[in-house]
């Protein structure tokens, strides 16, 4: 076992190299990615990371761990084998809008329902880039892309809605340009038991570029924009000024005074339903930060405990019981 | 009860040497059933014997409808028997569907038990039948047995606590019972078996009892018969231990023992599919074995987590039918790309599409060997019956770990579901293959190769040996991308003579029969029995016939050319078009391959292949 006292960001620099266009937002996550393992506290060799494919998919490549570069949209379920298979490993998987939510979808969403204990970071840039400027699952009604040549009828989803709903344990959402939030949110998915969801929202400067600038430029991000931080004040603005609190079903705005306590410790996944729901009105404040983190037993240790069970009642199978077992009979010779 | 003093021990004993029985009725008869507990109770008392379920895909189409009958046919014998027997000498016919269904099958004289409670007029209109096959001579040439099992069960359980459709529920006991008198068996291991599986509600195991006795007892009081038969137990199988087997039991036995021969563990995933699913079934209860059982979202996925298995050091395996493995294939592409073991079991079925999910066919042999984007070989290996399913099994998982490959296990609907006795081999005969793994980082390059052309496998995990596999092509040493002419080609030539390589370690198969002559018969898979039948006849009749079988479909085994050249044809009969003829026409282009095929959902007959075969002879 390698002394992880002793790693720091450049251990976990691969000596491949990175291959995405100047200025893309994958950049800035890889860059963080690679300064949070050293804290982990986890020997470099027990973290794999896994992918399918897509810009946000070369990911493993870049980082000097076991790697897994696999086909699109089976990521989660490559993912469920070797998590399932081998408890003792810290399973990291690197996705994207269309990876994650159009062809593999499915995958993702039986992920987090089972709560296997990966950490998922989705890429968000609303748009396909490695196959050059589709709209994606995530791209707003009416995007003009190559091949929404009119604008793009298609309603998109919501990631964290769709983590929420899949019962993912923990949800989160952070940003490309925001190197401390991500930090913050990337650590806190890693002390997380159980399947963490964290969606980053992800600059694609060729494609659609620009598409978070409204929320996530520096000049305006403190106005428009909101961390949910579990145990504190739903606080915001440049000034800390503005906050927010719960009208019944409904999410208002009010004075920093009057602002409730963001809590995500009660199991119910609603209040990150409700605070999703914010990114469609104009006049809120885009949500960041942690939208659940609950507790329950992740799959893995349930599978391997069936199994253990099952050798502890019936002991060790042996191939001979296996084959004789039942209703034999002898043939004389 | 007592089955050594039967009634009816007076009536005359015919002695038969083999005997085809046919159970038919609705779905909800249980006829599956029944033909398993007299299939199970033969194999006790020493016949050889081979089946064929046939069963609609609906769980329970409309009752009393031609669609929704299920039948049973069972072959038992006392002497070696390779087949479940081309028609039945006696048919069971729960009801006028069942009756219509399978009547044309019946050997002409040929017992006939009808269970005249269920032809009230609404029951024939059911079965779309315009008058009454009871009495308008339509069974003219058969010895009819009429029956009214409804009301005989009924008066057998009149002092239970049953209510009335639970006691008509114990009908087909009640019709075992009657062919189990028939046929002299003895009744305690049903009885046995039925106490276990109703051990939660003793009242229905003690009701299905007693209308068992009562259908046994039934043979003497009411006379329905003239005397009884006897197919004593066969005496020349090979000595040795034996039990009864499925196929798809077999291969989950199998993959157990593969991963165990090979010092590994066993990580199946897999999806529900007709007529894999029992795979699943069977694994999922043997985790005292060390097997994880992943029941995944789609078919997609169930490779995927095998896949994601194999990485981490485990025996990866799945199984499914052919449009399960339409789905899969992809993911087989990325296993073959990244070299790691893996084990995809097709049970074959009708197709296209969904096709006759519950019939058999060998179609998916093009799809097994080539069916996959680019160059993407694999080894095949095809399963010929219900036993030689566990030997296969381990086969598959051989080369899996040795050469660092994806491999397809073939089986079809026909060898899963169907029985046969099995001698169950020495567990220290069983071939080892222990797995390696590389744990020394010094010079690791994870795409250099041993002499099998496999790659060293490393769990990750390993100290120092941090690397990445993926899908795009990778250079031929360092594993890094690579888009580089002369290495793709390079990885594409290798890839391909590390599977052809396999060809090194397996026999040139045996010719049995004739070692030249007319005929070769060529076969793979589960025609074996209908082949061997009919060549071992027509060669013991002075015929120069004989045949080879096939156990690795993909690369053939060295040798074949020459044995076909001793021969003036080569004949290869196959539940499909003519896959592997064509196959064989591309490999040994100079020689005579005659293709026979069927596709009609069942396998063939022996008489269908004798006529075949002398048709050529003829020419």
């Amino acid at each position: 076992m390698t002394d992880t006292k002793t790693l720091t960001k450049k251990d976990f620099q691969s000596d491949q190299e990175v291959r995405w266009c100047p200025g893309c937002g994958d950049y800035a996550i890889l860059s963080c990615v690679q300064g949070i393992m050293g804290g982990l506290g986890i020997p470099k060799e027990e973290i794999v990371f896994v992918s399918g494919i897509g810009c946000s998919s070369r990911f493993p490549y870049y980082m000097n761990t076991y790697g897994f570069h696999s086909i699109h949209g089976r990521a989660p379920a490559i993912a469920t084998g070797i998590k399932t298979a081998n408890p003792d490993l810290s399973v990291w998987l690197v996705t994207g809008d269309g990876d994650g939510l159009s062809i593999g979808g499915n995958h993702m969403a039986h992920i987090l329902r089972r709560n296997v204990d990966v950490k998922i970071l989705l890429f968000n840039n609303e748009i396909y880039g490695l196959t050059k400027g589709q709209y994606s699952p995530t791209s707003p009604r009416g995007l003009r892309t190559k091949s929404s040549p009119m604008g793009s009828v298609d309603a998109p989803f919501n990631p964290l809605s769709f983590a929420l709903g899949s019962g993912a344990t923990f949800v989160a959402r952070t940003v490309d340009t925001n190197l401390k939030h991500m930090q913050q949110v990337l650590a806190a998915a890693a002390q997380h038991k159980g399947s963490a969801f964290v969606e980053i929202y992800q600059n694609c400067v060729i494609f659609n570029d620009g598409a978070f600038e409204d929320v996530a430029a520096k000049g305006v991000r403190d106005d428009k924009m909101i961390d949910l931080r579990p145990g504190e004040p739903m606080v915001y603005g440049k000034e800390h000024d503005k906050g927010l609190r719960f009208d019944g079903l409904e999410v208002v705005r009010c004075s920093a005074d009057e602002a409730d306590v963001w809590k995500v410790d009660t199991g119910s996944p609603t209040p990150g339903f409700m605070m999703a729901q914010l990114d469609r009105s104009p006049d809120m404040p885009r949500p960041l930060g942690i939208f659940r983190e609950a507790t329950t037993d992740a799959y893995e240790d349930l599978v391997q405990a069936q199994v253990q069970r099952s050798i502890e009642s019936k002991g060790e199978g042996q191939l001979h019981d296996l084959l004789y077992t039942g209703d034999l009979w002898t043939v004389e010779g | 009860m007592t089955t050594t003093q039967s009634p009816g021990a007076d009536l005359p004993l015919q002695q038969h040497e083999s005997v085809v029985i046919r159970f038919a009725g609705d779905s909800g008869d249980g006829m599956q059933i029944t033909g398993n507990q007299f299939s199970h109770t033969s194999a006790v008392f020493g016949n050889d014997l081979a089946t064929f379920p046939d069963f609609p895909a609906e769980i329970r189409a409309p009752a009393g409808t031609r669609p929704g009958v299920s039948g049973f046919q069972v072959h038992f014998s006392s002497r070696d028997i390779n087949t479940p027997g081309d028609q039945p000498d006696v048919l069971v016919a729960m009801n006028p569907a069942a009756l219509a269904v399978n009547l044309k099958d019946l050997k002409t004289g040929g017992i006939l038990i009808v269970n005249t409670g269920q032809f009230a007029d609404k029951d024939l209109k059911k079965a779309n039948l315009d008058s009454n096959p009871l009495l308008d001579g339509s069974l003219d040439g058969y010895r009819v047995i009429e029956v009214d099992i409804n009301k005989r069960v009924r008066e057998a359980l009149a002092d239970t606590e049953l209510t009335a459709k639970e006691v008509q529920r114990c009908k087909n006991f009640y019709t075992l019972g009657v062919l189990y008198w028939l046929y002299s068996r003895p009744v305690d291991t049903t009885v046995e078996w039925l106490r276990a599986k109703f051990a939660k509600r003793p009242e229905i195991a003690e009701g299905n009892v007693k209308a068992l006795q009562a259908g046994y007892n039934a043979g003497d009081i009411h006379e329905m018969f003239q005397g009884r038969y006897e197919v004593p137990a066969c005496d020349d199988l090979p000595p040795g231990t034996y039990r009864n087997i499925m196929g798809n039991q077999a291969v989950a036995m199998g993959l157990v023992a593969g991963a165990q021969l090979a010092n590994l563990r066993l990580f199946f995933g897999s999806y529900p599919i007709t007529p894999a699913s029992t795979i699943l079934e069977t694994l999922a209860a043997y985790k005292h074995y060390g097997v994880s059982t992943l029941q995944a979202e789609d078919e997609i996925a169930a490779i995927c987590n095998a896949i994601g298995g194999s990485w981490t050091g485990q025996l990866g395996a799945t199984a499914t039918s052919g449009p399960g493995m339409a789905l899969k294939t992809e993911a087989m592409g990325l296993a073959v790309s990244i070299e790691l073991p893996l084990v995809i079991v097709d049970v074959q079925r009708g197709g296209p599409s969904t096709g006759l999910p519950t019939k058999t066919e060998q179609a998916d042999l093009l799809q097994a060997v080539f069916g996959r984007n680019s160059e993407a070989p694999m080894p095949v290996v095809a399963v010929r019956s219900p036993a030689d399913a566990f030997d296969c099994t381990i086969e598959a998982c051989r080369i899996a770990v040795q050469y660092m490959t994806p491999v397809i296990l073939l089986t079809d609907g026909y060898i899963a579901n169907g029985a046969e006795p099995w001698r169950l081999p020495e567990i220290d005969s069983l071939p080892k293959f222990p797995a390696t793994f590389r744990t020394d980082a010094e010079g690791y390059q994870p795409y250099a190769r041993d002499e099998k052309l496999a790659r060293a496998w490393v769990k990750p995990g390993t100290p120092g040996m941090e690397s990445r596999v993926g899908g795009l092509e990778k250079d031929s040493l360092t594993g890094h991308i690579s888009y580089d002419p002369e290495n793709h080609e390079k990885m594409v030539h290798t890839r391909h003579a590390k599977v052809m390589g396999v060809r090194d370690g397996i026999p040139t198969p045996e010719v049995v029969g004739a070692d030249s002559g007319d005929v070769l018969v060529l076969g793979w898979g589960s025609t074996y029995g209908a082949i061997a039948s009919a060549v071992d006849g027509m060669f013991a009749a002075g015929k120069k016939v004989g045949r080879l079988h096939l156990r690795h479909v993909w690369p053939l085994p060295h040798g074949l050319d020459e044995i076909f050249s001793r021969f003036r044809a080569v004949l290869v009969p196959e539940m499909n078009m003519g896959q592997m003829a064509r196959i064989l026409r591309s490999e040994y282009p100079t020689q005579n391959i005659i293709s026979y095929p069927k596709v009609q959902g069942l396998p063939f007959f022996t008489n269908e292949l004798v006529e075949k075969i002398e048709s050529l002879l003829e020419q």
